[in-house]
């Protein structure tokens, strides 16, 4: 075996060596130098964000004020009240306008009223606590058309 | 909006198993590619071997990533291969050195490779075992004290009498059906463990402000009580056992582990001071202690000495090495196990040795990684312990190698020959991605609280 034919083995078989710590480097490099931004994700982002100079806009808010407010499941579906002027409170409670059969519901649970031309969702102490879209209602929040309210079992649509 | 979106860089969960099977490919061919090519230089030809060597770990790397593949899919792809690239180094230069041995005429019976291979099978199946049954690291958390208590008992189990034996002054070893074993290296794993659990527990009472001295907080008084213990059985290993290195592994170990589980750095000089008393009084007191700082600070004073013999191979080896088969490694005395490093910086140089070492430092990298992103203390704990031990290990004996700090019998992890050390570091390379496919598993969102739920407890309260 010639002295060439060594070297170049031997030369041959380091640059293999480094080749492998180099792969497994650039396969962890975002630890090294951060994340990599997926390309094509980051050139979706940037044209969508152009087109959207107001991002504070909801996409799925609807004009107008809502109308009634409905069961939506269950045993008592269909059962409701129309929003006029007057608050509605729902609970369990007879005095409510939207009576609820439902365990998991207190007594006066909680009231949707109009103020400031904007209807209202708010809980009044129940026990359980009242959803608005998944959220916790903690104070009063604007209710929309489209939303649903979320009593103990119950769930109650808003439409117009 | 939930904790996983308030986060700046949004990590896509990739499995990457097919990264690493790339990456296998590569580790797989580098060590076959090593067998030939000390097969054409010191035997004249490919031997015929190759494709027994090249099937058999293939087969091993194989059985191995599907086991992840299926078992723990979200694991750090790149741990595996380069365990895999080592040991088929360690393999390629074992059986390289048993060549040279022969040519010499100082071969001790049968050869060392094959041995080394077998020794890698036991390796591949504990890791599988691992992989398979320990399918929750949490899990581990409940036998702390069991686990803390075998760590101890495997450490003196060398000091029992007629199961102990002397290799070469050390009392690390036990005979059982004709075979030697090193429990330490198990007692390793068990008291990384144990450690981890422990801290997690202790941890808050451990951080609690003590007194505040020049700018460090110290630790009160009374909550010395386990790093002194830590110190004590790590010097009765040193004084009953003659073993440097592992005295110093342990403590190491527990010494990182209460850095990263209290972030004091009081206890990293307190524990600093301990170890600079313990080691001069070692030094003052036993004989071999005494002789191997000596061979550190005087290599060349020994005509013939292993460090002596090994520092020249290194020096002939120089930038490029001399390439694989053209050195004389076998010359050093444990050219195989102790001394494999010197014998991998002779042929393959110091580019060579420096590739090798960055795996190693790749390996760590990803262990400590792992620490990082695993979601509960334990697992944190317990990646950085076995990530460290690795460090600590690599270190110890590499420094030792290289004339950096006084030579210590540990062996270099995945490479050195010895059974026991190769299996138990399988073990740890399994634990670690055990760990990592938990940490890199993209998080379940937790499931929102369904109302039924919260008004069943209210209801029940």
């Amino acid at each position: 075996m010639s002295e060439l034919t060594l070297t170049l083995i031997k030369l041959g078989f380091l640059a293999l060596l480094w080749m492998f710590v180099l792969a497994v480097l650039s396969v962890i490099r975002s630890d090294l130098f951060g994340a990599k931004v997926d390309s094509r994700a980051a050139a979706a982002a940037v044209p969508a964000a152009a087109r959207t100079p107001k991002p504070a806009k909801p996409v799925k808010k609807r004009k107008g004020l809502p109308g009634s407010v409905t069961i939506a499941d269950g045993p008592q579906a269909g059962v409701g009240a129309t929003l006029v002027e007057e608050p509605v409170v729902i609970g369990r409670g007879s005095d409510c306008q939207i009576r609820l059969d439902d365990d998991y519901s207190s007594t006066r649970h909680s009231r949707l009223f109009l103020s400031e031309g904007q209807w209202w969702v708010e809980d009044l102490g129940s026990t359980n606590g009242t959803y608005l879209d998944g959220q916790r209602v903690t104070r009063p929040v604007p209710a929309e058309i489209g939303g649903s309210i979320r009593i103990g079992r119950t769930t109650l649509n808003i439409a117009k | 909006m939930s904790i996983a979106s308030t986060s700046v860089i949004q990590i896509i969960p990739r499995t990457r198993r097919g990264v690493e099977l790339f990456l296998l490919v590569i580790a797989v061919g580098i060590a076959v590619g090593a067998y030939v090519n000390i097969g054409i230089t010191a035997q004249d030809g490919v031997p015929a071997s190759t494709g027994l060597y090249a099937a058999g770990i293939g087969l091993l790397a194989l059985i191995a990533h599907l086991a992840l593949r299926f078992r723990a899919p979200y694991a750090d792809p790149v741990i595996l291969p380069c365990a895999v690239l080592l040991n088929g180094l360690g393999v390629a230069m074992i059986h390289r050195i048993d060549l040279g041995l022969t040519s010499i005429g100082r071969t001790k019976g049968v050869p060392f490779a094959p041995q080394q291979i077998t020794w890698t099978a036991v390796g591949v199946v504990l890791f599988l075992a691992v992989v398979i049954v320990v399918r929750d690291h949490r899990r581990l958390q409940a036998f702390t004290y069991t686990l803390g208590l075998v760590g101890l008992v495997l450490l003196v189990l060398p000091l029992v009498p007629g199961l102990g034996v002397n290799i070469n002054g050390a009392s690390i070893w036990i005979r059982v059906a004709g075979m030697s074993f090193q429990p330490g290296e198990f007692a390793k794993v068990c008291l990384v463990i144990f450690f981890a659990g422990y801290l997690v527990m202790k941890k808050d009472v451990l951080t609690l402000a003590g007194r505040r001295f020049l700018g460090l907080d110290l630790p009160r008084a009374r909550d010395l009580g386990p790093i002194l213990v830590a110190w004590l059985v790590s010097l009765g290993v040193l004084v009953f056992e003659s073993d440097l290195g592992s005295s110093l592994l342990f403590f190491g170990l527990f010494l990182f582990l209460l850095y990263v589980a209290t972030e004091r750095a009081g206890w990293l000089i307190i524990g600093g001071l301990l170890f600079v008393a313990g080691a001069y009084f070692a030094y003052q007191t036993f004989g071999h202690v005494t002789k191997r700082i000596n061979d550190w600070l005087d290599p060349f004073s020994i005509d013939g000495g292993q460090i002596a013999v090994g520092l020249m191979g290194q020096a002939w080896g120089g930038i490029l090495g001399r390439g694989l088969g053209q050195g004389q490694p076998h010359l050093t005395l444990y050219a195989n196990s102790d001394m494999i490093i010197s014998s991998f910086a002779e042929e393959l140089g110091l580019t060579g040795l420096i590739a090798i070492l960055l795996v190693y430092t790749l390996i760590i990298e990803r262990g400590l990684r792992t620490a990082l992103a695993c979601r509960d203390i334990f697992g944190k704990l317990i990646a950085t312990g076995l990530a460290m031990s690795f460090s600590l290990q690599v270190f110890v004996i590499v420094g030792g190698v290289t004339g950096l700090i006084p030579l210590t019998g540990l062996a270099t992890p995945f490479m050195a020959l010895g059974g026991t050390s190769l299996v138990a570091n399988w073990a740890i390379i399994g634990l670690l991605l055990r760990i990592s496919d938990q940490a890199r598993r993209p998080q379940t969102p937790a499931a929102p609280v369904s109302d039924e739920t919260i008004a069943m407890a209210v209801q029940k309260a």
